[in-house]
């Protein structure tokens, strides 16, 4: 009986790799031909847009500072980001735990999404200086709501019915959450991830060019002052690079943890 | 409570009304009264949303009864959950874990250790015809063994009487039957007390040694039928004279209380 199994598992439809990429780097790779060919015909001044090609060689000449200055954007990114997923798993158990919590954060949490970063963040180059503080806060206060608000969401989507299983069982409100609630709540907590992560590097980025000592958001700053367009636009693209790593790493996370929550959808269109 | 021995289980006059808001209030249960032997069979039918889930709930204290008591074996325990293994309706294996460890979550809860809960459960797989499936997980399971594992993780629990919700509701008839002959079987073999809620009446006395019929919302008991077919039950029975008599009952009490719905 087992090999049924094993035979429906083997021929259900798997998306590789190569097929999931290949799309994408169509689309991007027609884009940057049309970008070379429209600069090239055009004769734009390098200095406005540079080609594609001269992006990509000034790029590699400069590797080594741009490559030192993304270690540290790297770094603050997974401060940041671990400083916010520990705020928003603190928060959500408190509210799930918690009415009267719920009641008084929710509001507060929505609000401290009305804080304008772009005011805030030259204000805390002025609180904390130019190290590594500021960014982590800048980073843990854009990226900490979506991730709150996801776990709290996934918590809050438990099945009724299971719960009173539970309750049948005699469990008290704490095994409840750890038998049921928190379970449930980790595959809108892994989609709640992505959109923080995207956030992350971008707060990042906003956050050290306003003011810091390394860092790509410094990098491009300094670049565009000295009219190397074509380094900030290198800089960007290790961004836009990175970014997307940490994206593809939730999904490796993500099938490490919920196992069972991409198989069991696997067999529900298969 | 003069008798030598009490029953297993009792219901006195269990009402239930659900506040709607506004001052108003809709009563769903209205003076539920029946009992359980120890060792009985009770299926209970009713028309659809007459609050059979309900006395469920009430039964296994995740809900409060507006009026009334439960007892068992002589001793009221309304509000109390650990004398009742709940199955509802749906059969909530969760995808997070095997099969063992969803029929093994009952004991695990009540703070046995794992390996015991597990082993506990694992030795009634062969029974439940699970055996093989102990690491597999719930979507790769078939619509009749999800209900197995279900009713498994209910009757592993070991507690004093089993609440059955419905438990083959949502299977295809082919299927229901295969499970009713099983669960006719395994229940013959073990000296369970269940209370089986069912909208089949066939089901209902193929399996019981007593049908209770629920009048339409508020739900008071309409008829106490005592099912008189031997036991073991073989599929052949179903279509006796005396299975169709009974099914000829039932059907007319149930069809005089779907034709006359009351309360809002
Ligand atoms: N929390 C609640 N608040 C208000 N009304 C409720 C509540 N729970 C149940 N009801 C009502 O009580 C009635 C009985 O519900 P219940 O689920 O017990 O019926 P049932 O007999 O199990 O139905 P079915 O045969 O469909 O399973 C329904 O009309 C339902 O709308
Ligand atoms: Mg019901």
């Amino acid at each position: 009986m087992k090999n049924s199994i094993t035979v429906k598992r083997a021929t259900a439809p798997r998306t590789t790799a190569l097929s999931a990429l290949a799309p994408p780097a169509a689309i991007l790779t027609a884009l940057v031909i049309t970008w070379q060919v429209a600069v090239t015909a055009g004769g734009v001044q390098p200095a406005i847009l540079p080609s594609p090609q001269r992006i990509l060689q000034q790029g590699w000449e400069a590797r080594t500072t741009i490559w030192d200055n993304t270690l540290p954007t790297l770094q603050e990114t997974f401060l940041g980001f671990a400083v916010s997923l520990t705020v928003a798993w603190t928060l959500a158990i408190l509210i799930d735990f918690s009415p009267w919590l719920r009641r008084a954060l929710v509001p507060l949490l929505v609000a401290s999404q009305a804080i304008p970063i772009i005011a805030i963040a030259p204000l805390m180059i002025i609180w904390f200086g130019f190290g590594m503080l500021p960014k982590v806060i800048v980073i843990a206060l854009v990226t900490f709501f979506p991730v709150t608000v996801g776990l709290i969401d996934g918590f809050n989507r438990t099945d009724r019915d299971a719960i009173n299983l539970l309750r049948s069982m005699g469990a008290n409100r704490w095994k409840q959450f750890v038998y049921v609630r928190l379970p449930s709540a980790l595959p809108s907590f892994f989609t709640a991830l992505r959109i923080g992560i995207a956030y992350a590097v971008t707060g990042a980025i906003f956050a050290e060019y306003v003011g810091a000592e390394r860092g790509l958001g410094i990098y491009m700053a300094v670049m565009k002052n000295s009219f190397r367009t074509d380094l900030v636009l290198a800089a960007v693209a290790v961004t836009a690079f990175v970014s997307v790593c940490l994206f593809l790493l939730t999904y490796v996370a993500e099938r490490a943890i919920i196992p069972w929550h991409s198989k069991e959808r696997r067999s529900w269109h298969g | 409570m003069a008798e030598a021995t009490p029953p297993k289980i009792e219901l006195r006059g269990i009402g239930k009304s659900f506040p709607l808001g506004h001052g108003q209030v809709r009563p769903v249960l209205d003076d539920i009264a029946f009992s359980a032997r120890p060792g009985e069979f009770v299926a209970v039918i009713g028309p659809s949303g007459c609050g059979k889930s309900t006395m469920f709930n009430i039964m296994a204290g995740l809900e409060t009864a507006s009026s009334g008591e439960v007892l068992v074996d002589g001793d009221v325990v309304t509000g109390q959950h650990e004398h009742f293994a709940y199955m509802p309706q749906k059969d909530l294996l969760f995808p997070w874990r095997s099969i063992l460890e969803n029929t093994s979550l009952g004991l695990e809860v009540a703070g046995e250790t794992k390996k015991t809960a597990r082993a506990r459960a694992a030795s009634l797989f062969a029974a439940f015809g699970l055996s093989g499936f102990e690491d597999a997980h719930p979507f790769e399971l078939s619509g009749g063994m999800r209900q197995r594992a279900a009713l498994l993780r209910t009757v592993v629990q070991g507690r004093d009487v089993l609440l059955l919700d419905e438990p083959f509701g949502a299977l295809d008839s082919l299927t229901r039957t295969d499970m009713q002959s099983w669960l006719q079987g395994v229940w013959s073999q073990n000296a369970w007390t269940a209370v089986l809620i069912t909208h089949d009446i066939r089901e209902a006395i193929y399996l019981a040694d007593r049908v209770v019929v629920l009048s339409a919302r508020p739900a008071s008991v309409r008829l106490n039928l005592t099912i008189d077919l031997p036991r073991p039950r073989e599929l052949s029975m179903t279509t006796s004279a005396e299975f169709a008599g009974y099914e000829r009952t039932l059907l007319a009490t149930l069809h005089e209380e779907t034709l006359s719905p009351r309360g809002p």
